[in-house]
């Protein structure tokens, strides 16, 4: 009999520890050979912390379980939510990047191998670093951190430049609230993280990778630093990649708190040594990145996503998604929601369909009163914006943008001016300082919000013209897309502005 | 002051700094590690530090101060990390503060008198669909509310 308990961090901080823990004593109190595997999780953080049992004829689940269901679980007499395969809102997805998390032991490389993992990798060491970047390009895969960028571009502009030293860095400083996919595939997959980054070594030249990682996510810098350990034990990562002759090897460098560092350029001087303050673009990183030389910075799920369009093939990723939105995309659903967790799904699902069929809507059972897209430099989304189709262009053309895809769902007790304020306060600790708009902008941002809930009429046009300023000169997101949150807010909900008592003046 | 802490001194320092200094870009993994041994970065460490990377002592002290994770003196012995980004407003993250912050006799985020704890925010701990969420001594909380958080204290602090 074997039994999965998720090591993931929701998954944890719900309780699974403690489950794993009762289910082990249980065990061993009654004689039974039990095999306990820690999993990573399905991302129904909802059914969190979830047991699935596997007595020979497929894994059936166990939701919200407790330590006190450890004799039921290993009964079969508790409450099950049958095949943990069948339940909707696994059965309703479409998983690429996300096909093994949850389903094998994330620190198995045998594990990994038999459910497709590395085939990528294999196949792309028979191929040209030119063909390498031509699957890319043709798979459609844009960079998954929210800006969009086009993958196979990117690496091409690093394969092409010279140097004596290229790098490959992934960007896992996921910062924003609402987004968890990142260390959700780390602590339930990090092999693929791993395969994708070695790809990309092969395609660009570059033979040193790093993972950037934010040091709030303990568990995830843990299973990537032993993942990395095994994969260079299996010679999948070294001097000898499988038997290629082939040098690729990375390491962990782990963040420290500051959230400007997932803006490239600032992670790259953080990478550095350096204060983590924003570089002037050109030049670009992929020609002047890490240490001076050329670099890719991508994000975890565009690197993660590497291994399975080599594995299946360029074409059938690119034959999902929507327009120039193609593939999948990992959607996270968060904050006041019934049905919380991570959905890959195809581009193209309407933002309503998100978050009440999938989501369920609130957790408190209010009604929505709006969804912030794309983390805390991403627009409010009001109801009657609902039927927007989950894409990069269809998000910008509603005046926002989907980010890093993670939704943070607020009922109607959301005071939206308090959030408005929030970000410009946010955005004011967390500016690195360099631009002026955004380090001066922010503060004065939080005083003319302050002006807006005084009742000060003419505060309102300041803060437009604030946020135009910031837009039209910051020089990277985190000033120049904090007028986002607050714009969109000041825009869907003027009543929390003040607008009633302005027009009744 | 914290008794479970040793006192830095500068053999110790040394050889922290020169366990990681082989690396590329060594200077955050440096403060890392002294922080694991201090619970901050002790102002001694900074001229030697700067000493062996070649850097001034202005830019390290730049350094240090630009990065929320490192402090300037120890925290309390038990740490409290609430999370105050957007997902875990929405499930009344910024009134389990409060109250956690009102249970323990603070008035702000701070460490108590008696140095037993720290409460300080937490800009997403990547527990957005489970919030609000917490870290209590590195233990992950989801779902978390202020009378939880304070049994797991009053349990850390109990004599053994």
């Amino acid at each position: 009999m074997k039994v999965y308990i998720p090591l993931d961090s929701a998954a944890v901080a719900l309780g699974a520890d403690d489950v794993a823990d009762a289910i082990r004593a249980e065990a061993s109190a009654r004689g039974l050979d039990v095999q306990v595997i820690r999993n990573g999780t399905r991302g129904m953080v909802f059914l969190e912390p979830l047991v699935e049992v596997d007595c020979g004829a497929g894994r059936i689940g166990y939701g919200n379980a407790s330590p006190a269901d450890a004799g039921a679980i290993l009964d079969g007499t508790a409450d099950d939510l049958g095949p943990v395969e069948d339940i909707p809102y696994l059965a309703k997805q479409t998983r690429l990047t996300f096909a093994r998390c949850g389903v094998i032991d994330p620190l198995s490389l045998s594990d990994y191998e038999a459910h497709g993992g590395l085939a990528g990798l294999r196949r792309a060491i028979a191929m040209s670093g030119e063909e390498i970047v031509e699957e890319v390009k043709t798979s459609g895969l844009r960079g998954r951190g929210g800006a969009g960028f086009p993958t196979g571009i990117k690496w091409d502009t690093v394969r092409q430049a010279q140097a004596d030293q290229k790098y490959i860095v992934c960007n896992a400083d996921e910062g924003d609230s609402g987004t968890f996919a990142d260390r959700m595939i780390m602590e339930g997959d990090p092999f693929c993280l791993i395969e994708g980054m070695a790809i990309a070594g092969l395609a660009t030249g570059a033979t040193r990778g790093f993972v950037y990682l934010r040091s709030e996510y303990p568990v995830a810098i843990g299973v990537m630093e032993e993942a990395i350990r095994r994969a260079r034990g299996a010679k999948v990562l070294g001097d000898d990649v499988l038997a290629s002759g082939r040098t690729f090897d990375m390491e962990v460098r782990v963040g420290a708190g500051a959230y400007v560092c997932g803006e490239e350029t600032s992670l790259l001087n953080s990478l550095e040594g350096k204060r983590g303050v924003v570089r002037a673009k050109p030049p670009l990183p992929a020609l002047e990145g890490a240490f001076g030389k050329p670099t890719v910075v991508n994000n975890v799920i565009s690197l993660a996503t590497v291994p399975v369009i080599f594995e299946k093939g360029a074409q059938h990723y690119a034959d999902f998604g929507l327009g120039r939105s193609r593939g999948t995309i990992p959607l996270q659903i968060a904050g006041n929601v019934a049905r919380g967790g991570l959905f890959e799904t195809a581009f193209g699902m309407p933002l309503g369909d998100i978050v009440n069929d999938i989501g369920g809507g609130t957790a408190s059972g209010r009604p929505v009163k709006a969804v912030q897209v794309g983390g805390p430099l991403g627009a409010y989304f009001a109801p009657h914006q609902f039927d927007t189709p989950f894409g990069y262009e269809e998000f910008d053309g509603e005046g926002g943008l989907i980010g890093h895809a993670g939704l943070t769902i607020f009922d109607d007790s959301a005071d939206m001016l308090g959030m408005a304020r929030f970000a410009m306060e946010f955005c004011a600790v967390e500016s690195c300082g360099k631009c002026t708009p955004c380090r001066i902008g922010a503060v004065r941002g939080v005083e003319t919000l302050d002006r807006i809930a005084a009742g000060d009429p003419a505060a309102q046009e300041v803060l437009t013209d604030l946020c135009d300023t910031m837009t039209s000169g910051s020089l990277c997101a985190l000033g120049g897309f904090t007028p986002y949150p607050v714009m969109s807010a000041l825009r869907l909900f003027p009543e929390d502005f003040g607008a009633t008592k302005e027009a009744a003046e | 002051m914290r008794q479970d802490l040793a006192t830095p001194d500068s053999e110790t320092i040394r050889a922290i700094i020169a366990a990681e200094r082989h690396r590329e870009g060594p200077l955050l993994p440096i403060l890392h590690a002294l922080q694991a041994e201090y619970d901050h970065i002790p102002e001694s460490a900074l001229p030697l530090i700067a000493e062996a990377l070649a850097l001034t002592r202005a830019e390290v002290h730049g350094v240090v101060t630009f990065y929320h994770d490192f402090r300037e003196a120890p925290a309390g012995r038990h740490v409290v990390k609430v999370c105050r980004a957007e997902a875990c407003q929405s499930m009344g993250a910024n009134d389990m503060a409060a109250r956690l912050l009102d249970l323990l006799g603070l008035d702000g985020y701070g460490t108590l008198p008696d140095g037993s704890v720290t409460v300080e925010p937490v800009y997403c701990l990547g527990l957005c669909a489970c919030a609000p969420a917490a870290m209590v001594d590195g233990t992950l909380l989801g779902r978390a509310d202020s009378p939880a958080i304070a049994a797991k204290l009053a349990k850390a602090e109990a004599p053994a």
